[in-house]
């Protein structure tokens, strides 16, 4: 799948731009702070409905106006999908697909498919749990476009259950008992909504596996060194062995969540928060015997980072169709190996959409159709 | 700003719910400019339901009388309950006329965020009803939402060692609708529920 239109609305720094893109290599040459960026971030948004740069909408509607549109043509197995995104800093998004108005913006997930390679993935590996939450859910999204609203449940079954014990924690002991029966309903649909969740991590888990340790191989030129991808529970420490590990069946899980709340009820009571559950999970990535963050070099975590993205390249393209590839900022942090290696990659896609400050920082491989970004103004280069 | 007067008409509108600024000053000018009689009117209507309509004792579905038009109605089917959140849920189960038993109105759905809990909602009532009058089915009728699902399985637990047959809504496809723009969450629960024909 590739894009084929990008016209942007008072998006970040642009008042008004149109560009014409095709499949192959695009690049985006500009010095910073021309609006490179901007770009690839509008097209990541209508991939995933957010930004791998900031976690609120705001900040992507240009200072000074009320709304920013995003229309995207999207070429998919002969096909052209128009989407059209209206962002409304502080009120609900809309959007269109083909010029008719969908009833949830939630709709538009499925139709564009990306993998971003952005400065950022380093923390990947050195970073917290959340960011690997945050790539493992990307990529689950991506695939099965359903369980955002499995994400969004969540959160609000989380922020309902942490109410509720902050309450407890507030109540007289004799009330506690009481609370007890309601809190058990809250722990049932955080036990479905969770399981639904932690099963599809696992089962992509599995998928990225064998991709991950072929791309860590090829990318660090080194066979020696296998990488490996485990999902660490936060049910291991109420209920050690007893944790469906490497499990993707959705009633092992249901059963360990309740198992594990029902254990850690005292702990929860007093501390007024859910200690267990997808919210708390984390992916271990360990090269050979040692686990990467905090024993990987600087050069080997670039590798690791690389690697689980390409994997995840290696993932959606297995479901039929190339992703978008978006590199943004990223040759500028590679050594010149790790580069020629990256591009080798590339060059297999059906589209990859780069951003660089100088020519120099682009591999000759990666030649292609170049645009000059300077002060908002989009212009082919030849 | 307007006068005095005007401003208190315009902020006092802005207060009612999905009535925003712009809405309530082009109301406050409907009414300045109306026939006095028609505002009278509607002065009267918006004391009236203040003074006349309670709660029903029986169901607390709102009412003139102590109890509401439902509960006196001696052809409804007393053995059968539904149970809604809100008086409106009444009304929208009222319209489909498929519905010959009686309601229980909640008040509201469990929401810890709110600070609801189950002794804020009217369920000791509903235990009492189901306690002495002869009825064998409770059909939970509360929102498709988290909360509103949290509700129902509260009460299914509460109300199963009684012995009272339990159901819950079903969820599934709008009729008239078509499949393909069923969202994925609606067309799961549609398989999961569906009958033999």
């Amino acid at each position: 799948m590739w894009v084929s239109q990008l016209a942007l609305t008072d998006f970040r720094s642009y008042p008004d731009v149109f560009v014409d893109l095709g499949p192959g290599v695009t690049t985006f040459v500009g010095r910073n702070g021309q609006g490179k960026t901007n770009l690839v971030e509008a097209i990541g948004y209508v991939a995933t409905l957010g930004s791998h740069r900031v976690a609120t909408d705001a900040p992507l509607v240009r200072f000074g106006t009320e709304q920013a549109f995003i229309r995207c043509t999207v070429e998919s197995h002969d096909r052209q999908t128009l989407v059209e995104i209206a962002i409304l800093a502080g009120r609900a998004n809309q959007a269109r697909i083909n010029r008719s108005v969908a009833a949830r913006v939630r709709d538009v997930l499925g139709i564009l498919r990306i993998v971003v390679f952005a400065p950022e993935d380093l923390s990947l590996v050195k970073g917290d749990p959340a960011d690997r939450r945050a790539f493992l859910d990307g990529l689950l999204v991506q695939r099965v476009p359903r369980l955002a609203g499995t994400r969004a449940d969540l959160e609000r079954i989380l922020r309902q259950r942490n109410a509720l014990l902050k309450s407890a924690r507030a109540a007289r002991r004799s009330d506690v008992e009481h609370l007890d029966s309601t809190l058990q309903i809250w722990n049932e649909q955080l036990a479905t909504a969770g399981a639904e969740l932690i099963a599809a991590r696992q089962s992509l888990l599995s998928d990225l596996q064998g991709p991950a340790v072929a791309n860590y191989a090829y990318v660090a030129q080194d066979e020696q060194a296998v990488l490996a991808l485990t999902y660490q529970s936060s049910l291991t420490g109420a209920l050690g062995e007893q944790v469906p590990v490497g499990s993707s069946s959705r009633d092992d899980w249901r059963q360990a969540l309740l198992d594990a709340m029902a254990h850690v009820r005292r702990d929860e009571l007093d501390r007024g928060v859910t200690l267990v559950g997808p919210h708390r999970d984390d992916v271990l990535l360990e090269l050979g015997p040692v686990p990467a963050k905090g024993y990987a070099s600087h050069g080997e975590s670039w590798s690791i980072a690389l690697a689980l993205r390409l994997a995840s390249f290696d993932v959606l393209r297995a479901d039929g169709e190339d992703p978008v590839l978006i590199l943004d900022d990223v040759f500028a942090e590679l050594d010149s190996a790790r580069r020629q290696r990256l591009a080798q990659r590339l060059q297999e896609a059906t589209q990859v959409l780069i951003t660089a400050a100088v020519d120099a920082d682009i591999p000759d491989e990666l030649l292609g159709s170049r645009f000059r970004v300077d002060a908002g103004k989009v212009s082919h280069d030849r | 700003m307007y006068e005095g007067v005007v401003q208190d008409l315009i902020d006092e509108l802005g207060r009612l719910p999905g009535v925003g600024p712009k809405s309530a000053q082009r109301i406050a000018f409907h009414i300045l400019a109306a026939d006095p009689t028609d505002v009278l009117r509607l002065a009267d209507a918006l004391r009236e339901v203040k003074e006349k309509v309670r709660f029903c004792s029986i169901c607390g579905n709102v009412a003139e009388e102590p109890e509401c038009r439902i509960c006196r109605d001696p052809r409804r089917d007393h053995s059968v309950l539904c149970v809604v959140e809100e008086p409106k849920d009444v009304v929208a189960i009222e319209k489909t006329r498929e519905f010959k038993g009686r309601y229980h109105v909640l008040g509201g759905a469990i929401s810890p965020i709110e600070g609801i809990g189950p002794d804020d909602l009217r369920i000791r009532e509903l235990m009492v009803r189901l306690a002495d009058s002869g009825i064998v089915e409770v059909i939970l009728a509360t929102d498709p939402n988290l909360e509103g699902e949290a509700t129902a399985t509260y009460l299914a637990r509460l109300i199963a060692p009684i012995g009272i047959a339990v159901s819950r809504l079903a969820s599934g496809l709008p009729v008239g609708g078509d499949l393909e723009y069923a969202d994925e969450v609606t067309l799961g629960r549609a398989f999961e529920g569906r009958r033999r024909v």
